[in-house]
Formats: C-alpha cells, sequence, structure tokens
C-alpha cells in the first residue's frame, strides 16, 4: 500500500488551472482543511475504511478467522452476491424473504408514522392545554431504550396478554400475534372471499420471481410482522412528531394571515400555504424513515428473531445471524451491500418525485440561459466561474 | 465551483489510504507465537447459566491455577457465539472456550479449533456418541464437558386426576398417543412440545431416521423414517392432544408444564433447575421417551472445552481442559447445576445423589448428538421454521426442501 502525502501539503503542489487566485482564497482553504482534518480522519478511520474493508470480505470466501487481507483468503468475486441474488438455492430464498418482509414493513412504517406525526405536531401546533403535558407524552417512547419498549410489547402481545384482553371484550378472539404467520393479504383476499388461504389460486403458487412465489411475495406482513410495525411506528412517530413541530413554528405568520385574507378556509390553507412550507421537512422525515426501516434490527433481535415461519426475518438480521451464527462473513456482507443499493436507489428516487418542481423547473431555465451565454463566450465563463 | 468537491474527493482518498495502510501495518497478525515455557495466562470464556454456574466454574479454575501456577481469566459471554467470532476475527481468540456440538463442524472447517483428545489417555471413559459430536473428518476435536439429554415429564397430579397409574407411562408412540388424548382437557394439553428440531428430531431418531446418514456425509432426510415421525406428530398436532408452546401461549415446553396448561412436555435435564426456581409446587415425574417404530431414540446437547488453534499458549490451554474434563473437576462442575457428567465412571456416584434424573443418564446409551456437517446451521433454521406449519402442512414437502437444502449445503 503506498502513502500518499497528507492532504494538505498534496493540495499545494496541485498545478493550477488559470492564473486569478489570490492567496487569501489559498489560506482561507487550508484553514479550512485544517479545521476539518480531525472529522475527516474520523469519518476516514471509522466510516470509510471499515466500509471498504466489508466490501472486500463481501468478494471473498473468509471464515472469520484471522485477517480477512490474509493470502489464505479466497477471493471469489461476485459469487456471494451470486448466491443470495441469482442462484436457486435456500440463501437467497431466504434473502429474497427478508427483502419482501422488509419491503412490506416499509410500505406500512414509512407512511403510518409520517402521518401520524404529522397529525399529532398539527394538534401541538394549535391552542391546546396541557401543550407541554402531550409533547413529552408523545416523544416519550422515542427516548425510551428499544429494549424496554421491546419486552413491553411482548408483554402486551402475547395471546393472553393485554391486547386480545382489550379485543375480547369487543367480542374479538385476537391473535397469538408473536406466533401468528399467516400473513395480512393473504387473511384479507380470504375474508373477501378473493381466495382461500389455505388452497391458493394456483397462478399465484405456480412461479414468481427470485426464487418465491407470486403468493409469496404477495402474503403482506405476518401478524407477527403487523406487530412491529404498531410498535415501531408507536415508537418513532413522536420523534418525528418534533421535527414537523419546529417546522410548523417556522411557517411565516404573515403568509398565513394573508391566505385567511383571501378566504381560503382551513383545509385550504393547510393544502396551500402549511403543507408546501413543510416540505422540507417532510423530505427530512420520510428519508430518515426509509432508511431506518430498511435496517431494522433491534426489535426483531429481541421480539421475533425471524420467527414465525421466517415473516419477521430482514436483511439486517439475517446479514447478523449469516456472519455471527454461521460464519458466512462474505455473504452477510454481501448482503450489507444490496441493502446499501437498496437504500440509495430509493432514496435518490424519492428525491425525484419530492422534488420542488417550480424550484426544479426555474434551476431548468437557468441552465439554459447559461449553457447559451457559454455557447457565445466561453472563456468568460470560465473565468468567472473560477 | 467544481475543483472543492474533487478536492475533497482527493482528500478522502488520501486520508483513507493513509489510515488503511497504518492498519494494515500495526493489526491482523495471522501466526500465533507459543509463550515460553513457565507460567503461562490463559483466558477461557464460558457461557453460564447464572451465578451458581459461574461461580462452581471459578472454584475450579482457582484450584487449578493452585496446581498449575498458570493464570486463568474467566469471562462469561452474554452471546458466546458473536463473542467468539469477534475473537477468531480478530485473531485473538480465548484459549479455552465452550463449544455447542451443533456449532463443531462450522467452528472445525473454519479451521479454528486445535484438537487435544489425541492427547488425552483416558479417553474410552467418555460416552463414545458425545465423543463422536466432537469428531469432525475423523479427527476427534474436544472433551465433552458434560451432557443432557430429552425425556418425558409428567405432571402427577393430571396423570391421577386422569385415573391413570405408574403402569400407563407410555413406552411407545401408541401408547402416548392415547394418553395425550385422555389428558387433553379444557385448558390442559396432553403433551407440548417445541416446535424445533431439537424435540421433533427425537421423534425421527425414533422411527429410525435421522437428517444424515451413519458417517454424517449423505443427507438422509426425505425417508420413509422421518416422514413416519412427522405424520405422527401431524396427526397427533391436528387432534389437539400434542401442541407447540406457541399454541398454548407459552414460551417453551417447560413452561407450559410449569402453568398447567401442558400434562407432559419432553425436555431435558434443564427443566429440573427451571421447575425447582419457577414453579416448585408443581409434582412431576421422569421417564425415558417411548420407543418409536425404530427403537428407543432421544437427543443429546452437549459443550465441550475447545481449545483455539491461534491460542498462544496451546499446551496450556489443553492442560486446562483436561484438568476441567477430569473426575474430581467434573464431579463439582455437575453437582448443583443440573447437567449429567459425560464420564461413564461417573454415572452410579451421580445417580446415588440424583435418583430422579436416572431418566436422562439412561438416554446416554442410544442418544443422537445434533447435525454435525458444516453449513447446515441455516438449513436446520429453515426445517424449523416449517415445523411450525406441519399440524396444516406437507410433511413429505417440508422433507423434500430440506433434503434439498442440506444437500446443497454439505455439498457446497
Amino acid at each position: 500500500m503506498t502513502a500518499v502525502p497528507a492532504p494538505a501539503g498534496g493540495l499545494q503542489t496541485r498545478p493550477r488551472r488559470g492564473s486569478g487566485r489570490s492567496s487569501a482564497r489559498a489560506g482561507q482553504g487550508r484553514a479550512g482543511w485544517a479545521f476539518t482534518a480531525p472529522q475527516v480522519v474520523l469519518v476516514g478511520l471509522f466510516v470509510l475504511i471499515p466500509i471498504l474493508m466489508a466490501f472486500w470480505v463481501s468478494l471473498t470466501d473468509w471464515r472469520g478467522r484471522g485477517s480477512p487481507f490474509s493470502g489464505s483468503v479466497g477471493f471469489v468475486g461476485f459469487d456471494n452476491y451470486a448466491a443470495i441474488l441469482t442462484e436457486p438455492g435456500l440463501a437467497r430464498q431466504d434473502f429474497m424473504t427478508a427483502l419482501r418482509n422488509n419491503a412490506w414493513y416499509v410500505l406500512l412504517v414509512v407512511p403510518l408514522q409520517t402521518v401520524i406525526a404529522l397529525g399529532l405536531a398539527l394538534v401541538l401546533n394549535s391552542r391546546i392545554r396541557a401543550k407541554g403535558f402531550f409533547r413529552t407524552a408523545f416523544y416519550f417512547p422515542t427516548v425510551t431504550s428499544s429494549v424496554a419498549i421491546s419486552l413491553v410489547f411482548i408483554f402486551l402481545f402475547t395471546g393472553g396478554g393485554a391486547v386480545n384482553g382489550l379485543l375480547s371484550v369487543f367480542g374479538i378472539d385476537g391473535p397469538n400475534w408473536f406466533s401468528d404467520s399467516r400473513g395480512l393479504l393473504h387473511l384479507l383476499g380470504d375474508g373477501l372471499g378473493f381466495w382461500d388461504a389455505a388452497d391458493p389460486p394456483a397462478a399465484l403458487t405456480s412461479g414468481g420471481p427470485a426464487g418465491l412465489t407470486w403468493w409469496d411475495w404477495l402474503s403482506g406482513p405476518s401478524i407477527a410482522l403487523a406487530a412491529l410495525i404498531l410498535l415501531v411506528v408507536w415508537t418513532s412517530a413522536g420523534g418525528y412528531m418534533l421535527m414537523f413541530l419546529a417546522a410548523l413554528q417556522d411557517v411565516p405568520a404573515d403568509v398565513r394571515e394573508a391566505a385567511v385574507m383571501d378566504g381560503a378556509d382551513r383545509w385550504q390553507r393547510f393544502r396551500a400555504v402549511t403543507l408546501p412550507a413543510l416540505r422540507p421537512t417532510l423530505f427530512l422525515v420520510t428519508t430518515l424513515g426509509l432508511i431506518g426501516t430498511w435496517q431494522v434490527f433491534d426489535q426483531v433481535y429481541l421480539i421475533s428473531q425471524g420467527n414465525p415461519a421466517k415473516t419477521t426475518l430482514t436483511p439486517a438480521y439475517l446479514s447478523y445471524t449469516s456472519a455471527f451464527e454461521t460464519g458466512q462473513w462474505g455473504r452477510a456482507a454481501a448482503m450489507s451491500f444490496v441493502l446499501f443499493a437498496i437504500i440509495v436507489v430509493l432514496t435518490t428516487l424519492q428525491r425525484f418525485l419530492m422534488r420542488d418542481k417550480d424550484a426544479a423547473a426555474e434551476k431548468k431555465a437557468a441552465r439554459a440561459v447559461a449553457r447559451r451565454r457559454t455557447a457565445s463566450s466561453r472563456t468568460t465563463f470560465f473565468h468567472a466561474d473560477r | 465551483m467544481r475543483s472543492p468537491i474533487r478536492r475533497s474527493a482527493q482528500a478522502a482518498v488520501a486520508v483513507a489510504a493513509l489510515s488503511l495502510a497504518a492498519a494494515c501495518g500495526g493489526g491482523f497478525d495471522d501466526s500465533a507465537e507459543q509463550q515460553e515455557s513457565g507460567s503461562a495466562s490463559l483466558t477461557m470464556l464460558i457461557a453460564s447459566s447464572g451465578d451458581a454456574e459461574t461461580q462452581a466454574v471459578q472454584d475450579q479454575v482457582a484450584a487449578y491455577e493452585q496446581e498449575s501456577g498458570n493464570t486463568v481469566d474467566v469471562q462469561v459471554a452474554a452471546d458466546l457465539s458473536q463473542e467468539l467470532a469477534q475473537g477468531f476475527a480478530g485473531g485473538n481468540p480465548p484459549d479455552v472456550f465452550y463449544l455447542d456440538a451443533s456449532r463443531l463442524a462450522d467452528q472445525a472447517d473454519a479451521g479454528n479449533l486445535f484438537p487435544y483428545v489425541d492427547q488425552v489417555d483416558d479417553v474410552d471413559d467418555f460416552y463414545p456418541n458425545l465423543v463422536d459430536a466432537f469428531t469432525y473428518q475423523d479427527t476427534q476435536y474436544c472433551l465433552p464437558k458434560d451432557f443432557s439429554t430429552l425425556a418425558l415429564e409428567i405432571n402427577d397430579a393430571a396423570w391421577s386426576a386422569a385415573g391413570l397409574t405408574e403402569a400407563d407411562y407410555p413406552t411407545t408412540w401408541d401408547q402416548l398417543a392415547t394418553v395425550a388424548q385422555r389428558l387433553t382437557t379444557g385448558g390442559q394439553t396432553g403433551l407440548v412440545i417445541g416446535d424445533t428440531r431439537d424435540r421433533v428430531g427425537a421423534f425421527m431418531v425414533e422411527a429410525g431416521g435421522w437428517f444424515l446418514g451413519e458417517d454424517g456425509s449423505e443427507a438422509t432426510v426425505d425417508s420413509p423414517e422421518n416422514l413416519e415421525a412427522l405424520q405422527y406428530l401431524q396427526t397427533n398436532l391436528a387432534a389437539g392432544s400434542f401442541a407447540y408452546p406457541s399454541g398454548v401461549d407459552a414460551g417453551w415446553g417447560g413452561e407450559a408444564f410449569g402453568t398447567g396448561k401442558a400434562a407432559m412436555t419432553i425436555e431435558g435435564n434443564w427443566l429440573v433447575g427451571a421447575m425447582a426456581a419457577d414453579y416448585p409446587e408443581v409434582g412431576y415425574t421422569v421417564v425415558s421417551l417411548p420407543e418409536g417404530p425404530g427403537g428407543p431414540g432421544t437427543l443429546s446437547f452437549t459443550n465441550c472445552l475447545a481449545v483455539a488453534a491461534d491460542s498462544d499458549a496451546q499446551d496450556a490451554a489443553v492442560d486446562l481442559a483436561t484438568y476441567l474434563t477430569g473426575a474430581d473437576a467434573m464431579t463439582a462442575l455437575t453437582q448443583d447445576t443440573g447437567v449429567l457428567p459425560s464420564r461413564q465412571s461417573l454415572a452410579d456416584a451421580y445417580l446415588q445423589q440424583f435418583p430422579e434424573r436416572e431418566a436422562y443418564i439412561a438416554g446416554a446409551e442410544y442418544a443422537q448428538g445434533p447435525v454435525n456437517a458444516p453449513g447446515a446451521e441455516q438449513v436446520l433454521l429453515d426445517f424449523d421454521s416449517q415445523l411450525g406449519g406441519l399440524a396444516t402442512g406437507d410433511p413429505q414437502a417440508i422433507l423434500e426442501s430440506t433434503q434439498t437444502n442440506l444437500e446443497q449445503a454439505i455439498g457446497g
């Protein structure tokens, strides 16, 4: 491994293009680097390098003994990725099941927690009494340890637990939540008469992508996973509520007043004034929610360990057990990189979908103008840009 | 303004390269350098059921320190397999550690273990099938420190309430099904068993089947014997006289048994301690598992004292492992902890002390150890997850898919 000169020195000797740079700006740059150096080193040492190392592990058949960089570790290229993505077998079946579970989980948790958080924030932002009390009460689950909450939920959702006790008051015979692997969509379709869950339609069971049948993919979250979803929504909504609340208090009062003067009713004011003002927060909340939910681990580890019938298995948990329990480190690392890719793609997609369309159009127009100017006088543009 | 971005990227790469160079220079050292003669300092990683067990181990280790002049640092792991994995990956594993028989093949195959059994004279004293559980590809790796087997536990009160006597203790599958049916009343299920290979597997053994063939190199999941076992369970599960713990809202068989939701359960000798601690008022009797069409059968669970291949004081580590599996230390260690001594010569003395554990000891003769093949764990987990749906599922399909998966795991 070749040592590269330290960043400050390396930058100084960089050949310069053009000539108009003042020494004051160079000094500023140096100072900037000096101030950020500790953080850059920390991030490099504890984030960037471990990620690169993990990527290397995902390309090897390392069994967890000694250094993954020693000569005895075999390089297998993308075999680990193939095992979980393309080759038929148990490894792919497990990983796809985990992805299926997590996709349903994300699909339910992110919208639910966002809507609930926004609703709570709106209520707290209105003129109600005991605001401080409610704010604390709603925020409390977020600051409580997930271990404690998980344990409480285990007791709440056991077959003879409080939840089923409450349901029985209404004459509902509640399920044994954390050990019930039936899919909600399967049950729903059965209830509505679309299909018989005990004897699913052959069109759905006969095939499907990536080793799971369509029937498996479309199972919906199992009852056990649904209980986890309730837990997570209840826990995290309070935290996001606080973000919405902060943003709500920043909505300019004069705009709201102007809307009132224009005769907008409550709903119109919410749609046309409040919601657009909340757009950046909405993006933040859904992005954080998306990332957090794709990485769900603690609750699975504590409550269900992937049971019943693998319906609460998630990629993060599967990756953990593959590495630490069964010693397939390369495959486990490959799983986490696939998960990483999924998160990046989905976040980018979300960014695109939630972009400010007016701002985007403006930017596009500005770029077109700039391009036209460049075409007419290229040198000037470069000069100005530097 | 594009250059700052490029610059920061360059800086990041530079920092990354620098720190990587530093990390590689200092860190990972593969070769274990043996400590010089004289007193060695050892680390020992154990899993413990509680303070009593930890104390018992520490007492024996203290005695060993006195005798040998070596020092031993005993660490109690919260999550043994995870802490072991960290030790191996860091190149600095504990010298001596507990290793579950179901983990042996994976660890041996990865080269983590130092086989020391050939240095021990009295291997014959250990139950042969326990030593077999720690044998992988004809190499005996480590000595079992103790073991447990499964037996049938019967609630005395429920038994007599159903009008049954000692003469009715089931010795065949048919009898088991019959008494389970008689014991199933309102809130009480006849037999509650865990829904994993570690309980259901006993029925497979009794039917004459198992996951692997004799020599452990061939998958034999999809056999008529295994099918018979699963069908027997399915029939009784469907009839409601057998149930899984989750079906009666219990965490495990012992809980269902202690709370009276189950009249019978199939658990190991750890149940004795759990019952004494949590349900001391429940009277019960332990009998051997009923024989199936393939004869008597049960499962054994055992841990060995393994020595790390990367240990820097291997001789001393072997010394410690043999000391702790010696007759004196084993007698003391199996005293209060509810486990059975793995040396045959200690069985009589142990039974005099704990006559009610006879059924567990008796199982040692014919007990089947865990599946002993690398990479099998995921397959067996998948099997477990399918067992949950056995009552309404297709046993043949479960066996077929497990057969395919196990073949794939063993082959590759």
